[in-house]
């Protein structure tokens, strides 16, 4: 369970998240939305220690962000950032290999280059293995990235806008994938999403957030409702449903 | 899984490019015992090629510039490296820190002052602490700079270190016109590093400062990997960047200022080559290889070259002069090949 406390948190003299106090339990994806500006990606920076907490507390597991150490925290969160950009020239399987430092801090047993080995074909990237980042197309490189977070062998796994730049099948690809990861492998999955069809699709829970407080939680078919869209995104476009499932008719 | 196989994205990168699949990496480590040999064979060539007189006098004299040599590009191969990691840019060198201009300028002003004469009679030792004393401020304020900045600080670290140089550069210049010119004479000739003039007392302190540095440096190699994957990813895998990066910052501001306080400024390009040599010849991110790699293609190119320009085409010359010259090409070559990328 991630448990947020009175967070509160300014950019400058901005204020960007005003005591924040939310519960995300175990288990399945949890989709961060809202409006630009709302906050989302802030707090997820704060749960990642990407940002440092100044008011409030934040723990993982049981973890307190801030009083663990970082080393100790990486067995138990990934983090996958907005932009995935490596600079470093790496291979796709040298990238899944990065996956196990925190467990092997740069000593790779054999039970670690299995663990690699068995991301690489979970994810269908036996093919590529070989490739260089900068070669490959940018759904590939984020499936690379998602592979690693696999390999780090983590209970929890946040990633920011992971969709960014990505086509629609490369898009549903990603998702399918973290869908899996939470269904089969039991992790639980946090991610800041920019579009509300995508959350309403393949998460099990939506956190949405207006102007820096927490303005509604709970599965999809109950978050996604027509005053969401005119309270918190400030826009009038309609909701059909499909499957049970609410979709946003842009 | 079938599901997922089937729905991969198109790779647009590569078109046309390579394979189904590329080949795996090459075996680096034969290709650093190489390059150990290269170095081997380079000094050897440098002690005995053309030697005319007793040996006795010979292999001293030539032993302890080479040994300065060896030690000068091991530390700015290395700190090229660890900078260009933790700064994620393959094209830039230490020297942007303002190490070299700061010696320049410290050069500049004693001649001012004392003349050259003067500036000759003073003793080494207390021009090594002097160069020493005022690089390890400089240092000092860089990691203040890395410490007090937010987030990009790297880049403000960098641009910091750039408009320093250039101010001190200008300040030079500055001293340089109030400096007499037959003594003006002597500033260029000393503002580059040289071997023949190494002090025998201060070269193996500069080595029991350096080499514990390098074996440091050895120590973090496979954090530097992690770090060299940005901030948010060694973040995730449970190495913070920022102390990262002033532990790396202390490393490469200890190994530039102890080596151009012994011989003065390398060429700004030095670190540059060698970089791009050693990433030609063992291509890969593994510090584990590209740390020995790249100091080992650094004595390569300092010994090897000192031994053509002093031996073979019996030029004065400074090598630090050709090395400015020959690296000025690279870096353009370099710009553009990115630029095409």
């Amino acid at each position: 369970m991630i448990r947020v406390s009175n967070v509160s948190h300014s950019i400058g003299a901005a204020p960007i998240l005003h005591d924040i106090s939310v519960e995300i339990p175990k288990g399945g994806i949890t989709a961060l939305i809202g409006p630009n500006g709302a906050g989302k990606s802030t707090l997820l920076s704060l749960i990642a220690r990407l940002s440092s907490l100044k008011t409030g507390k934040i723990e993982v597991d049981g973890l307190q962000i801030g009083q663990v150490s970082d080393r100790e925290l990486a067995r138990h969160l990934a983090i996958m950032a907005q932009s995935t950009h490596v600079s470093a020239r790496l291979r796709v399987e040298e990238l899944v290999g990065f996956g196990r430092y925190p467990w092997h801090r740069g000593r790779p047993g054999p039970e670690d280059h299995a663990i690699v080995e068995s991301a690489i074909a979970r994810f269908g990237l036996g093919a590529m293995r070989h490739r260089f980042l900068d070669e490959i197309s940018g759904g590939q490189r984020q499936r690379a990235f998602v592979a690693m977070a696999f390999a780090q062998d983590t209970d929890y796994l946040l990633l920011d806008e992971p969709l960014n730049n990505l086509d629609i099948a490369g898009a549903r690809s990603l998702m399918r994938l973290l869908r899996q990861m939470a269904d089969e492998d039991g992790k639980t999955i946090v991610i800041v999403l920019h579009d509300i069809n995508y959350a309403a699709r393949f998460a099990d829970r939506i956190i949405a957030l207006h102007e820096g407080r927490v303005a509604a939680m709970g599965a999809p078919h109950e978050i996604v409702t027509q005053d969401l869209l005119t309270n918190v995104f400030g826009t009038d476009a309609e909701i059909s449903h499909q499957d049970g499932r609410p979709v946003v008719l842009v | 899984m079938a599901e997922l196989t089937g729905d991969t994205t198109a790779p647009r990168a590569q078109a046309g490019a390579e394979g189904a699949q590329a080949a795996p990496p090459p075996a680096m480590g034969r290709r650093v015992i190489w390059l150990a040999l290269a170095v081997a064979v380079a000094s050897a060539v440098y002690m005995v090629y053309g030697a005319k007189g007793s040996w006795g006098f010979i292999l001293p004299f030539r032993g302890q510039k080479l040994a300065a040599m060896l030690l000068v590009a091991s530390c700015l191969s290395v700190a090229t490296i660890l900078f260009q990691t933790i700064t994620g840019n393959r094209i830039l060198t230490p020297s942007l820190l303002g190490f070299d201009a700061l010696y320049v300028m410290i050069l500049a002003l004693l001649v001012h002052l004392f003349g050259a004469t003067g500036y000759i009679a003073l003793p080494t030792g207390l021009l090594f602490a002097l160069n020493t004393a005022m690089m390890s401020l400089l240092g000092l304020g860089l990691f203040v700079v890395l410490r007090r900045g937010a987030r990009g600080e790297m880049m403000r670290l960098v641009l910091t270190g750039i408009i320093f140089g250039v101010f001190l550069r200008s300040a030079t210049e500055f001293v340089q016109r109030l400096i007499d010119p037959a003594e003006f004479s002597v500033v260029t000739s000393v503002s580059y590093a040289r071997f023949n003039t190494v002090d025998p007392v201060l070269l193996p302190l500069t080595a029991a400062v350096t080499l514990p540095v390098l074996w440091l440096a050895w120590r973090m190699r496979h954090r530097l990997d992690v770090l060299g994957l940005g901030d948010t990813v060694a973040l995730s895998l449970g190495e913070p960047p920022r102390r990262g990066q002033s532990i790396v910052l202390v490393l490469i501001c200890v190994l530039v200022a102890a080596a151009t306080a012994l011989v003065g400024p390398m060429a700004a390009f030095f670190g540059l080559i060698v970089s791009a040599l050693a990433h030609t010849v063992t291509p890969t991110e593994r510090h584990a290889i590209l740390l020995p790699s790249a100091a080992l293609t650094g004595c390569v190119v300092l010994v090897g070259g000192q031994t053509v320009l002093e031996r073979v085409l019996a030029l004065t010359t400074p090598i630090a002069v050709v090395i400015e010259a020959l690296g000025g090409a690279l870096f353009l070559a370099l710009l553009l090949k990115r630029k095409r990328a």
